[in-house]
C-alpha cells in the first residue's frame, strides 16, 4: 500500500516526459535570446509579435511580472507533468480581487476588502490522525520542507469562471511522505482557519465553520496536488488563502481549501463543507466535468477572467479541467455522474 | 414635508428628473462596460445588476399606490406607468444579457436551459407574464381592453413579484445567502399585504352598508 502510494510512478499509464526529454533551461533561454534578436532585427513588426508570443509560450513564467506587492517567493520551473500550462496567466489584479473566501464575506470583492485582518504569523499546521509522525509544523518548517516550484495551473470555479494562476509551492505528497500515513489512512481531511475575530464571515451562518475539505489518499498523493505558499512569484495574498493552501487543479476551486491549519488522516470519507451544506449541488469528488451539470447551470463552458471580453463566447470546459491525461486513471471505472 | 413633496412632484421637471434617475443604472452599465470598470467578471456583473434593478423598480412600482393613498400624494399616480415600464426595460436587459453573455444567443440551448432549470424557468415566466402588462400600458390599450379587464390583467404584477423573488431566492439558495432575498421579499410582502388589508376593509364596509363612496 505504502509502496504504491509513495511511488513517484503512481500515475503510471500516462505519458510523462523523461527528464532527458525536457528542454534544459539553458537551451530554451538561448532559444529565447535568439528569438529576441530575431525580433529586434529587420524581421518586421509581425515577426516581432510572433517571436514575443513564442517566447511567452516557451516559458509562461517569464511573461508574468512580479506584482511587487508582497514578499517574493519564487520557485523553479516544475517538472511535474501538466504543471506548466502555456495559457496566459490571469492578471494579478483579477486573481487577487475576485475571490470566493466566505470567511471574509460572500461577495467576491469581500476577501480583498476584509482579509487584511487575517493573522498569518505565527502560523502552524497540525498533522493528526492515522499517521506515524503526527505533530505541528510551523510555517517556516513547511517552507523549508521541500524545494519550491512554480506551477501554472488552470483554476475552474464551480460557478462557471476560470483563471490561470502561477502558484508557488510543492506537491502535497512531499509532506504526506514525511508524516508517514498508516495503511488505514484512506482519506485526507483539510481543516482551515475559522477565527471570528479576524474573519467577519465566520460570524454569518452561510456555512458550518471551520471550512473543511477532503481528498482520497491517491488524490492527495498525486504530484499535481499542490501545497501552495505563493503566487505570481510572491507569498500568497491573504484573500487567496495565505499563508498556506491547497491547490487541486482538476477539481472545482472550492476543493482547494485556503489558510490550512490542520491536516487529518482518516479512514472514512470526510464530509466537506459544501457537501454538507448542499449535497444535491456539490459532491465530495467535484472533479471538473463538462458533462455533469450543476443543478442550476451548465458546466459545459466557462468564462476566462480577464481575458474573455464581455461579448466573447464562453470557452468549452475540459474534462478534469484539461488534466485528464494526468489524473483520469484515478477515476477509472467510477460513475462520475453519480460520484460528482 | 408631504406638502413639500407634493410641490416637488407637481413641478413639470419632476417626471423627466425621475426618468433620468431610473435610466442611471443603465448608463452606468454601458459606461462601465466600455471603460472596463465592472470588475473581473463584467458579464456576471451586468447580468446580476440588471436583475437587481428589475427587482428594485418592481418594488418602486408597487409602492406607488400605497404611498399615494397613505401619504395623500395624488401626483404619484402619473408616475406609476413610467416605473412599470422601467421595470420591464431592466427585465428585458436582464434576459438579453443572459441570452447573449451567458448563452451566446444559442437558441436551442437557451430553450433547453429554461426547460431544465426551475430557477431559470421561474425567472423567464416572470418576464413572460410582465410582457402583456408592458404592451397594454398606454392609454388607448385601456380603452381597447376595457378598464375592468385591464385592471384584472394588471393584477398579474403580483404573480410576477412572487416569481421574481422565488427566482432570486433559488439563485441564492445554493449558497445559503438569503439576506438580500429577505429584504426584497419583505418589501414586496408589506406592499401586497397593504392591498389585501385595504381591499378586505372596503369589502367589510360595503357589506355593513354604512359606507357609500
Amino acid at each position: 500500500m505504502h509502496r504504491h502510494l509513495f511511488n513517484r510512478a503512481s500515475d503510471s499509464g500516462f505519458m510523462h516526459p523523461l527528464g532527458s526529454e525536457i528542454t534544459p533551461q539553458q537551451m530554451y533561454m538561448q532559444r529565447r535570446d535568439w528569438l529576441r534578436q530575431l525580433a529586434a532585427g529587420a524581421a518586421g513588426v509581425s515577426l516581432v509579435a510572433w517571436a514575443s508570443r513564442d517566447a511567452m509560450a516557451q516559458a509562461p513564467s517569464e511573461a508574468i511580472a512580479r506584482p511587487g506587492k508582497l514578499a517574493p517567493l519564487t520557485g523553479a520551473v516544475s517538472r511535474v507533468s501538466g504543471a506548466n500550462t502555456m495559457e496566459k496567466a490571469t492578471p494579478y489584479a483579477d486573481a487577487s480581487s475576485y475571490n470566493n473566501f466566505y470567511e471574509f464575506g460572500t461577495d467576491k470583492a469581500d476577501p480583498a476588502k476584509y482579509a487584511h485582518t487575517l493573522q498569518t504569523k505565527p502560523w502552524t499546521v497540525e498533522i493528526e490522525g492515522l499517521v506515524k509522525k503526527p505533530g505541528r509544523f510551523d510555517l517556516d518548517a513547511l517552507l523549508k520542507l521541500s524545494p519550491m516550484e512554480e506551477r501554472i495551473y488552470r483554476l475552474r470555479c464551480v460557478e462557471g469562471w476560470s483563471m490561470v494562476v502561477p502558484w508557488v509551492g510543492y506537491s502535497l505528497a512531499e509532506l504526506i511522505k514525511r508524516v508517514e500515513p498508516l495503511g488505514s489512512a484512506k482519506y485526507v481531511e483539510f481543516i482551515t482557519q475559522a477565527d471570528p475575530k479576524t474573519m467577519p464571515g465566520v460570524r454569518s451562518r452561510v456555512l458550518d465553520w471551520p471550512y473543511v475539505e477532503g481528498l482520497r489518499m491517491d488524490e492527495a498523493m498525486h504530484p499535481l496536488t499542490l501545497l501552495s505558499f505563493g503566487m505570481y512569484g510572491e507569498v500568497l495574498p491573504n484573500q487567496n488563502g495565505a499563508p498556506v493552501r491547497l491547490v487541486v487543479p482538476w477539481k472545482y476551486g472550492f476543493k482547494s481549501a485556503k489558510s490550512l491549519v490542520k491536516i487529518r488522516f482518516v479512514e472514512k470519507q470526510p464530509v466537506n463543507s459544501w457537501g454538507r451544506s448542499a449535497p444535491q449541488e456539490y459532491g465530495f469528488y467535484s472533479n471538473v466535468n463538462p458533462n455533469v451539470d450543476h443543478p442550476r447551470w451548465s458546466q459545459a463552458s466557462e468564462r476566462r477572467i480577464g481575458e474573455d471580453g464581455l461579448f466573447a463566447k464562453k470557452r468549452k470546459t475540459l474534462m478534469f479541467n484539461g488534466y485528464e491525461a494526468q489524473v483520469g486513471q484515478l477515476y477509472a471505472g467510477m460513475d462520475l455522474k453519480k460520484l460528482y | 414635508m408631504v406638502v413639500a413633496l407634493r410641490h416637488a412632484l407637481k413641478h413639470r421637471s419632476a417626471k423627466p428628473a425621475l426618468w433620468l434617475l431610473c435610466s442611471l443604472p443603465f448608463v452606468w452599465l454601458v459606461w462601465g462596460a466600455a471603460n472596463d470598470a465592472l470588475g473581473a467578471n463584467p458579464a456576471e456583473y451586468v447580468i446580476r445588476a440588471t436583475g437587481d434593478w428589475t427587482l428594485r423598480l418592481l418594488c418602486v412600482t408597487l409602492a406607488v399606490t400605497p404611498l399615494r393613498v397613505t401619504l395623500g400624494l395624488p401626483e404619484l399616480a402619473k408616475l406609476r406607468r413610467m416605473f412599470g415600464l422601467f421595470t420591464y426595460f431592466y427585465v428585458v436587459l436582464h434576459l438579453l444579457c443572459y441570452s447573449w453573455l451567458d448563452m451566446g444567443f444559442e437558441w436551442p440551448e437557451i430553450a433547453l436551459d429554461i426547460a431544465k432549470r426551475p430557477f431559470i424557468l421561474v425567472g423567464f415566466s416572470a418576464f413572460v407574464l410582465l410582457t402583456p402588462l408592458a404592451l397594454t400600458s398606454f392609454n388607448r390599450a385601456i380603452r381597447w381592453v376595457g378598464a375592468k379587464r385591464w385592471q384584472w390583467l394588471h393584477r398579474l404584477v403580483y404573480v410576477v413579484a412572487m416569481l421574481a423573488v422565488l427566482h432570486f431566492f433559488w439563485m441564492r439558495a445554493g449558497k445559503n445567502n438569503f439576506a438580500e432575498v429577505f429584504v426584497y421579499a419583505s418589501v414586496l410582502f408589506v406592499l401586497l399585504a397593504w392591498r389585501v388589508v385595504r381591499s378586505s376593509m372596503w369589502h367589510h364596509l360595503f357589506r355593513l352598508g354604512g359606507f357609500t363612496r
